[in-house]
């Protein structure tokens, strides 16, 4: 298992990153001041509620969406600040899957365009090696070749998160980042998702940044987990030290809140959280979590904790936690 | 334990050109006074429409209830003129969503529409309306109530619209709560909060609830029994703990496994259960059991003749139970 910082091949680098967005009245910053590293073939899964700006950090890093200031490295070369035309060699290293595939798929478009779109855009191989690969794509992702020339509502929403898979691959990227890949799934399609990602991870040491809100999902799967709160990533660790012994109190809050499958296994006393998630137009100053922390002190209201890496490699931001 | 609503061969139909689909297929159940039980299953196995039959307010014109009892302390709610039938509604039983806003108006404040809620089962001025309503928002959490009643639903979080509207739904004290997945919109921790919140007002109350949910999770921490549906039809049922512990039906089985959760701690990445293929069509159904074709110990008598839940003890539909 890869320590939590610094995981020995750091395949993407990602520092200081801050993404704000102009609305009425004022401005969100989505994403503030955000660092983190995904090493090479290595799930990290990025959680936190709705508003904590983790889809906007997954489509930041990926220059979706243009970062106001800060740094993301991939494979040594920082793509944070080229332009469009010095971007786009890079593009194809790095590929998203979408929550609900049809909204991201053109449904006027047969599955098999739609898969080798991408390697038209980057002139990959000759017209012939690519309507090959799109036929090894729909197996490897467990489609039959002979549907390519069906559109996507011809599809079950199972089926069409295979295909946005089978898309994602055509480019053989590095960096996959998933955005609530599986949630609008029922579970028995949702488990073939899954195991279907973790395949192609591991038969193409793919490295996966897995956004979800389901913290069940991401204890499955992720090889180390950070937890987002108001723009702010408050710990990262591995799998076992989040989910076992969480020491951030939102964390510890968020996984004391998961319901539990078992009936007979020993359930975490529940904390409640008082109050509601403030406004990212308005967030509070210091700790970002201070206004609804069980166990907040004074200093907490004005002095920003830092994300700090402890002995066991684990990080948080917290003034409580020492170590 | 004294069931305040039984249901017996529940059977409700779409009809459209497509031909007619039995989205409740004979569903019979039970809920006692103070008891929870949990209707499971996957998108389209009938939950909610289960749900909305109880009620009577099944989609028209397609949707029709075309046999069973629906027993609420004993009154058959099926035999009922439509008059008193919306007597029952909101007052005997209530029904809160997924998503608030389908009960909640928009053009209304909060406090406005549990005084409409109020005053048409009761017979209350508008100001002890207000003063209950108050009340009410105050017993569901909701902070500053007295000054949130004049609130329009938009300026709410969506957990307070959901408190809102389980406000709005105990005006009456109902006797029977259907819960249509209450917390599915909601984060993790609100999530937490809603289900503790309707745990506390089942007991003040001792009102009986149905919780509809696709998530096993939640029934393992909110339910005392458990019916899991597929098809329009149930195929299991049992104490929350026998179901979830000891699974007899290969579907309830594979959902279980099918279940991501924490793997122990160091252990491995196992790969999750699947169950391969997809539901079958409510107007193409399979003339046996209606999981057989997903079905890994199907057999040929699971293709001819449809397992009765009396097969297995009353407890689970399969010719071949675990």
């Amino acid at each position: 298992m890869s320590p939590a910082t610094s995981p020995a091949e750091p395949l993407l680098e990602v520092r200081d990153l801050v993404k704000s967005f102009r609305v009425s009245g004022g401005t969100v910053r989505a994403v503030n001041g955000v660092s983190f590293d995904v090493a090479r073939a290595e799930t990290v899964g990025l959680v936190g509620e709705s508003g904590c700006g983790k889809s906007t950090l997954g489509k930041t890093i990926l220059r979706l969406i243009d970062p106001d200031s800060g740094s993301i490295v991939l494979a040594g070369d920082d793509i944070g600040r080229l332009g469009r035309s010095a971007l786009r060699p890079h593009r194809r290293r790095m590929q998203m899957i979408f929550q609900d595939p049809y909204a991201s798929l053109n449904p006027r478009i047969t599955v098999g365009r739609l898969i080798q779109e991408p390697m038209d855009a980057h002139k990959v191989g000759t017209v012939a090696e690519r309507k090959d690969r799109v036929v090894w794509l729909m197996q490897r992702v467990g489609l039959r070749p002979e549907h390519a020339e069906r559109f996507p509502h011809e599809f079950s929403g199972g089926q069409r998160q295979r295909i946005g898979i089978a898309r994602a691959l055509a480019l053989n990227p590095d960096l996959l980042i998933c955005d609530e890949p599986v949630s609008a799934l029922d579970l028995s399609v949702q488990a073939q998702v899954l195991n279907l990602l973790v395949e192609i991870q591991e038969e193409f040491r793919l490295s996966l940044l897995f956004i979800s809100h389901d913290l069940s999902v991401v204890a499955h799967l992720a090889d180390r987990i950070m937890v987002m709160y108001l723009g702010h990533i408050v710990e990262i660790g591995t799998r076992d030290a989040v989910w076992e012994q969480p020491l951030h109190p939102y964390t510890r809050a968020l996984i004391s809140a998961v319901p539990r499958l078992d009936p007979d296994e020993e359930r975490p006393s529940k904390i409640v959280l008082s109050g509601d998630l403030p406004s990212a137009m308005d967030p509070p100053a210091g700790c970002p979590f201070h206004t609804r922390c069980p166990v907040a002190v004074e200093r907490c209201s004005h002095d920003r904790p830092a994300l700090r890496v402890l002995a066991d490699g684990s990080q948080v931001a917290c003034h409580l936690i020492s170590g | 334990m004294s069931a305040i609503l039984e249901v017996r061969d529940l059977r409700t139909v779409f009809r459209s050109e497509a031909g007619t689909a039995q989205a409740v297929d004979g569903i019979s159940l039970q809920v006692g006074r103070g008891e929870t039980l949990a209707l499971v299953g996957e998108s389209g196995c009938g939950k909610s429409m289960t749900g909305l039959s109880l009620l009577r307010i099944v989609p028209k014109p397609y949707g029709h209830i075309v046999g069973g009892e629906i027993r609420l302390d004993g009154r058959d709610l099926l035999q009922l003129p439509e008059a008193a039938m919306r007597q029952v509604r909101g007052n005997e039983v209530a029904m809160i969503f997924q998503e608030p806003m389908t009960s909640l108006n928009p053009v209304f404040t909060i406090g406005d529409q549990i005084v409409e809620a109020i005053q048409t089962h009761r017979d209350t001025g508008r100001a002890e309306a207000r003063r209950l309503a108050v009340e009410l928002l105050d017993q569901v959490g909701i902070p500053d109530a007295a000054r949130r009643l004049d609130d329009y639903p938009h300026r709410l979080s969506g957990g307070m619209r959901q408190r809102a509207m389980i406000a709005m739904a105990i005006s009456c004290k109902p006797k029977l709560l259907i819960a249509d997945e209450p917390t599915t919109a909601l984060d993790v921790t609100v999530q937490a909060q809603i289900l503790a919140l309707l745990r506390r007002l089942q007991d003040e109350l001792a009102m009986g609830m149905i919780l509809i949910t696709h998530d096993l999770a939640v029934v393992a921490e909110t339910a005392s029994r458990v019916a899991v549906m597929y098809a329009g039809r149930i195929v299991e049922n049992g104490t929350v703990h026998d179901v979830l512990r000891h699974p007899r039906h290969p579907y309830t089985q594979g959902l279980l496994q099918a279940t991501p959760h924490a793997r122990k701690a160091g252990g491995p990445r196992r790969k999750l259960a699947e169950i391969t293929g997809l539901v079958p069509s409510l107007y193409d159904m399979p003339p046996g059991c209606a999981f057989a074709p997903r079905c890994p110990k199907a057999q040929s008598v699971c293709r001819s003749t449809v397992p009765s839940l009396l097969l297995g003890g009353g407890n689970v539909a399969c010719h071949f139970p675990g």
